[in-house]
């Protein structure tokens, strides 16, 4: 195998909440067009992790991150580096769905395009239609596009919401357990989606659900008390775990 | 249910139904005690109603709907008409808005979204506190300080700068439209400041996040996000704000100088509804003087309840869109 640069990569990256580290430092690699699942018990700083990569961890109340996070191989925390271009490489969906009441779907799905700017009309339309078909939701709204996003279902939202991440067409997009509020049904087209994402993006998802991750990562890393456990390829992490609290966590004995 | 009832002694299964009977009993008590309380509101409303209207029938009886259209009010002469007041309530309060919502709503915004955290309690309690103090104290306020000031300053500069419109020409008296509109802005600051902000700081986290994962700047964000998803709070806010502007009297008789003329000037004296009735229902020397005045309270009245009316249906309009919350669990 030839020498690929990952497209996201940390190094010694702790997260920091006031006085207490969330995150502990942590070195991974996350190649791309892959899924990368990161699992743990809860408060064991995955979402934290996640968080540093787009930077919205530092919007928390005392928050703040030592070590690296490379995009590309460039450091997001750089001096020069923007937050609202990373946010744009780096989309991400909530555990909730969080539609934007006021909008429209197209509205919704058009909404970073329009906070871009810069787009003609037709141009939006042809995008919202394509993140609509890649969220598997364009069927469904197609005929009521300008109607409220709130009469979806809870799984259709979550689908709107990742169209929107999808539609200013990120490299990497984080997912911190956007299935966690859904019914079986949703939760099953969201992982269904991720096979074809990954074609196009990288995605790094935060799970609560071993099954979920064991289904749909290319990758696992466990956490466990903000430190990185243990991380390697899912098949392997799941079937011959290297570090017993990996294997006591996905056999269910704690967490 | 009765289902559930223990099946055990008669006794004590007559004592549990006791107990049970009671307790709906105790329901029923408070039940007829509030329901007292909730009409009582409606009831008193409209016993408000029907002595206006009782006071104000010889006036009804010879003026006619007319009134509200006619400018004369001759005490004197027996000749009365509100139209100069109904102006001029509706120019102050439709003035004071244009300079309370944008500053308030900006304060708002700042408070919650931009301002360091040490600054946003301290600021916002302060603000709140504006609102405590007496009207009668930012009549004598804007007796003493803001009339020479608009007078020697602002006015002269206003009528330089803007003199081609009619709103800012004429004579400057100092006692006008334009000071009572600025008076009532500053008091209203408070109430819509600090509606808006409760509004503000109730709209989820999660929805600033979602704007701000898109790459949005804390100033996208508020526009993209948090003030749609306010909207129908902040419309709230900004009608709590007129309806304290449409009513209030003593600062606004202070300094609006009580002329009953109609003027295109905002420099120009003018007069509210509020503040005649309190100026001159002492003063009132005629059976229909008096009555007169009752019937601009009546006016009164019904305009604060037709301009709630509307703004109820404006928030339910807005509100339609999903603003209100109910899906977003």
């Amino acid at each position: 195998m030839t020498e690929v640069l990952p497209r996201v990569q940390t190094s010694s990256l702790t997260a920091i909440y006031g006085k207490v580290a969330a995150v502990k430092s942590v070195t991974l690699e996350f190649a791309a067009n892959q899924v990368h699942a990161l699992i743990g018990p809860s408060g064991c700083g995955k979402s934290t992790f996640l968080r540093t990569i787009n930077r919205m961890h530092e919007m928390s109340v005392g928050g703040w991150v030592t070590g690296k996070v490379l995009l590309d191989g460039a450091d997001v925390y750089g001096p020069d580096v923007s937050v609202i271009q990373l946010r744009r490489r780096v989309g991400m969906v909530f555990q909730k769905p969080t539609p934007f009441p006021t909008k429209s779907i197209y509205g919704n799905v058009a909404a970073g395009l329009v906070i871009e700017g810069g787009r003609s009309r037709a141009e939006l339309d042809r995008i919202v239609e394509r993140s609509l078909q890649r969220a598997a939701l364009w069927d469904e709204v197609k005929d009521r596009l300008k109607t409220s996003a709130m009469a979806l279902s809870g799984g259709q939202q979550q689908r709107l919401c990742l169209a929107r991440t999808i539609a200013p067409e990120p490299e990497v997009i984080l997912l911190d357990e956007p299935t966690a509020s859904l019914d079986p049904q949703g939760t099953q087209r969201i992982e269904e989606l991720m096979f074809e994402l990954k074609r196009d993006f990288t995605i790094i998802i935060v799970t609560h659900n071993m099954q979920q991750a064991a289904r749909v990562s290319d990758t696992t890393t466990f956490f466990y008390l903000g430190s990185m456990i243990e991380h390697g390829a899912t098949r392997q992490m799941f079937t011959t775990p290297a570090n017993e609290q990996t294997e006591a966590y996905i056999t269910g004995r704690f967490g | 249910m009765a289902t559930t009832l223990p099946t055990g002694g008669l006794s004590r299964r007559a004592a549990t139904l006791k107990a049970l009977t009671g307790a709906v009993r105790g329901d029923q008590i408070f039940r007829i005690l509030l329901t007292t309380a909730a009409l009582a509101i409606p009831a008193l409303l409209l016993a408000l109603l029907a002595v206006l209207v009782r006071g104000a029938r010889p006036a009804i009886a010879q003026f006619g709907v007319g009134f509200a259209a006619t400018k004369t009010w001759d005490p004197v002469a027996g000749q009365f008409g509100a139209f100069p007041m109904i102006v001029g309530t509706l120019l102050t309060s439709l003035v004071a808005l244009l300079i309370a919502v944008p500053l308030s709503l900006g304060v708002a915004v700042y408070l919650t979204e931009f301002a360091p955290g040490f600054l946003r309690r301290p600021v916002a309690m302060t603000i709140e506190l504006l609102a405590a103090i007496p009207s009668v104290v930012y009549g004598l306020w804007g007796v003493f300080v803001l009339i020479p000031l608009l007078q020697h300053a602002v006015f002269p500069f206003l009528r330089s700068l803007l003199g081609f419109l009619p709103l800012f020409r004429g004579v400057i008296y100092g006692p006008s439209v334009l000071a009572a509109s600025i008076i009532l802005a500053i008091m209203i600051m408070p109430f819509i400041m600090s509606v808006a902000r409760e509004v503000l700081l109730a709209v989820p986290g999660s929805q600033r996040e979602a704007a701000m994962a898109l790459g949005a700047t804390r100033w996208e964000a508020v526009r993209t996000a948090i003030v749609p998803y306010a909207r129908s709070g902040l419309i709230g806010a900004i009608i709590l704000g007129l309806g304290r502007a449409l009513g209030e009297t003593m600062a606004v008789t202070m300094l609006i100088g009580n002329r009953h003329d109609i003027s295109a000037s905002l420099f120009a004296p003018g007069y509210t509804m509020a503040a005649a009735i309190a100026n001159e229902f002492n003063e009132a020397a005629t059976p229909m003087h008096y009555a007169a005045l009752t019937y601009v309270a009546l006016l009164l009245f019904v305009i604060t309840v037709l301009v709630n009316a509307a703004a109820r249906f404006l928030i339910w309009r807005v509100s339609r869109g999903g603003v209100s919350g109910r899906n977003s669990a």
